[in-house]
């Protein structure tokens, strides 16, 4: 039986925490995640989780005693926006190569400097690289949904890998939306107990953990942890089925929103996709066969979903919502010309870079997307021509 | 407490093997410390030279549970691992009592890892906090540290043609700990054994933080012969550099008065560290650490006459 909410989504966020009742959680305050931690802290002081908070003096602490507590066995959450995430990026790389399996809801904002409190995603794609599975979100439903679903990935035991929630900040985090959550006891039951390998607190079987690794065996635990990330892949889809049976709602890798016979596809991430939908349906009904591929997993990447997403394309334009400076794209070009490569599919591909430190983006804006790829297809474009969506002079 | 004769039946939970230095006294710390404290312990450690010297994989010098998480975060480390006990323990799901020390060397602790250090104890988590304080990154390099006396020569201040060693006094970091009004905060070293232990025993067995600052000697970064770390250690107790006290409750004990307060240069004299300062340019550097010495000698004393009823 569903319950149907009205949420933000930094509140959906919390909700699904409530209900997977972590052993620990750990909390610095920044906006816009603050509202997340906000309502947990209501349900700590409520009685109705028996979390035990820990309200560290930083993120970097946030993090290292997520570390911490994850090692001792518990089941462990936190949650950050940018500069936070920045601040414990040395510890995000520490908790994944040591296999933890925290959940980071991380509520997308634009890094610093200047400093902006706004959208976008230079916060995540900063750590793209650290290990940690990425699930982006497209709205409050799918917070709660992923959030739900991170914890069953992040403790397979052939993946035992950490993962980030991402969603938009303010745009998801801030809005209120109608959500259709599970019964308290169907997500308990859904999550299931979680039981460590190995615990610092198991003292009659002493073990070190964070030992140092040198030249004779760093590379090899690397290998290992290549492997686990590669098993994700599986691991998302299967949770992905399985919660599909429980709430109805399908998730995959990614989700192909009218590709199949699509001339022309954008590609995006987040909320972003939701607005693409919508002129997806505007312009389909003006009879433009155009789709939305949208990226659920970030990391893992995933690669034949995408091949396959973008089959029928003879245009793609790659929304990139954070600058990877120096390179010829953004993050999200980057992997669709890498996924591209060696697939002999000939298509024009475009980069547009958008939303940057909270710059809205339009139905007007996305639809002009789509009437420039009408345009270029059958053109090569080099990877460094990469055009702006909403910029000024 | 038991006596120095009867931990010594106590199993050693810090294996022989491991690559310290000849003559390290944060490793004789450490031995110290887990006699006292026993099989069931979770110890931390911040990056640094005991966490090198101990955990080079596939191998381990720990018998207890023991993490390394990186230089600046072993207190937020641990206590996250506490808050995870406690959650635990709520849930019914472990029973046992469980000691949790983190640790960090004096550049871990004075300088990279204070703010987390300073979180940990201000949240209160049941845990003891250890500095092995050797004056300098010694895992590094013998870079100078917050915690190094003034006038030292290390690898970033050394002693040169226009400057003579550290210019700067050390961070008064057992006042810092004492400031946060915890239950338990004490110096202590591996030179006196049993005050060292007692001390470990007395914070383990407090509900709430506690702190104990250890001065560990290095032959290495002070440069002196290896066997004389022990002399060096009680040296530093017996002209009052070092002071053994502890603070319970906001209540002072001095626990070692020396009979015979040694001026300060006979703690310098033979370390290479501070061979520099006697030369006659430089007596005055010595003049104002001794200077110094005496009044936070003097002010110890004083507290404690004030404190205890």
């Amino acid at each position: 039986m569903a319950r149907r909410l009205t949420l933000t989504g930094n509140d959906a966020a919390a909700e699904a925490m409530r209900q997977i009742d972590p052993d620990v959680v750990t909390c610095f305050p920044i906006t816009p995640q603050t509202e997340l931690m906000h309502k947990f802290a209501d349900f700590v002081a409520d009685g109705e989780v028996k979390a035990e908070m820990v309200l560290v003096e930083s993120e970097h602490s946030a993090m290292s005693a997520a570390v911490g507590a994850a090692s001792a066995g518990a089941r462990v959450m936190t949650a950050t926006s940018a500069n936070g995430l920045a601040l414990m990026w040395e510890i995000v790389y520490i908790a994944a190569s040591n296999r933890l399996p925290i959940v980071m809801p991380v509520v997308n904002r634009a890094l610093s400097g200047p400093i902006n409190i706004h959208c976008d995603h230079s916060d995540t794609m900063g750590c793209r690289d650290t290990g940690w599975i990425q699930l982006y979100s497209e709205n409050a439903q799918e917070v709660y949904d992923n959030v739900l679903q991170a914890i069953r990935i992040a403790e397979n035991p052939d993946v035992l890998l950490p993962v980030m929630v991402t969603f938009d900040g303010f745009i998801i985090s801030h809005t209120v939306e109608v959500l259709d959550a599970l019964e308290d006891k169907e997500a308990s039951d859904w999550v299931g107990e979680y039981k460590a390998m190995y615990t610092l607190l198991d003292t009659e079987k002493p073990a070190t953990f964070g030992p140092l690794d040198l030249q004779d065996y760093y590379f090899e635990h690397k290998r290992q942890q290549i492997e686990g990330m590669s098993n994700a892949t599986e691991v998302i889809k299967s949770v992905g089925k399985a919660y599909e049976k429980l709430s109805g709602r399908a998730y995959g890798m990614t989700e192909r929103y009218m590709t199949d016979d699509a001339d022309y596809v954008v590609v995006a991430l987040g909320s972003t996709c939701g607005t693409a939908k919508v002129v997806v349906d505007e312009m389909r009904a003006e009879g433009k066969r155009v789709g939305l591929l949208k990226i659920r997993s970030f990391r893992p990447f995933p690669h034949a979903e995408i091949v396959a997403g973008l089959a029928s394309a003879k245009a793609i334009g790659v929304l990139d919502r954070s600058v990877s400076f120096g390179a010829p794209g953004g993050p999200v070009h980057k992997e669709i010309l890498a996924a591209l490569s060696g697939t002999g599919h000939q298509t024009s591909i475009v980069n547009y870079l958008y939303g940057l430190g909270g710059r809205d983006i339009s139905l007007d804006h996305i639809r002009s997307v789509f009437e420039e790829l009408e345009t270029v297809a059958g053109k090569t474009i080099a990877p460094n021509e990469v055009r702006f969506i909403g910029l000024r002079g | 407490m038991p006596a120095p004769k009867q931990l010594a039946q106590h199993e050693d939970l810090v294996t022989g093997g491991h690559r310290a230095c000849a003559g390290c006294l944060p490793m004789t710390a450490m031995r110290q410390l887990l006699l006292a404290a026993g099989q069931d312990t979770v110890v931390g450690c911040a990056t640094g030279c005991v966490e090198v010297v101990t955990t080079i994989y596939p191998y381990t010098a720990w018998k207890t549970p023991f993490i390394h998480n990186a230089f600046e975060n072993s207190a937020a480390t641990i206590s996250g691992a506490e808050a995870a006990y406690t959650s635990l323990r709520k849930q019914g799901k472990i029973d046992k009592k469980i000691n949790f020390i983190a640790m960090g060397g004096d550049g871990g602790t004075y300088d990279i890892g204070l703010q987390s250090l300073s979180g940990a104890m201000e949240r209160g988590h049941n845990m003891l906090y250890i500095c092995y304080d050797n004056q300098a990154y010694m895992n590094t390099g013998i870079q100078r540290s917050g915690g190094t006396p003034k006038g030292t020569a290390t690898s970033t201040t050394p002693a040169g043609k226009v400057i003579q060693g550290k210019t700067q006094f050390p961070k008064p970091l057992t006042e810092i700990l004492i400031a946060h009004d915890i239950p338990f905060v004490a110096q202590a070293t591996p030179g006196y054994p049993k005050d060292f232990t007692d001390k470990v025993e007395k914070a383990l067995a407090i509900d709430g933080p506690a702190f104990i600052n250890v001065l560990a000697p290095c032959p290495r970064g002070w440069r002196y012969p290896p066997e004389q770390s022990m002399e060096y250690a009680r040296l530093a107790v017996n002209t009052c550099f070092w002071p053994l006290f502890e603070v319970e409750y906001g209540v002072f004990k001095v626990n070692r008065k020396p009979k015979e307060k040694l001026p300060v240069s006979k703690w310098f004299e033979g370390q290479g560290r501070f061979r520099h300062l006697f030369k006659e340019a430089n007596k005055g550097i010595i003049d104002e650490v001794q200077a110094d010495v005496d009044r936070k000698w003097a002010w110890l004393l004083k507290r404690e006459e004030l404190t205890q009823a």
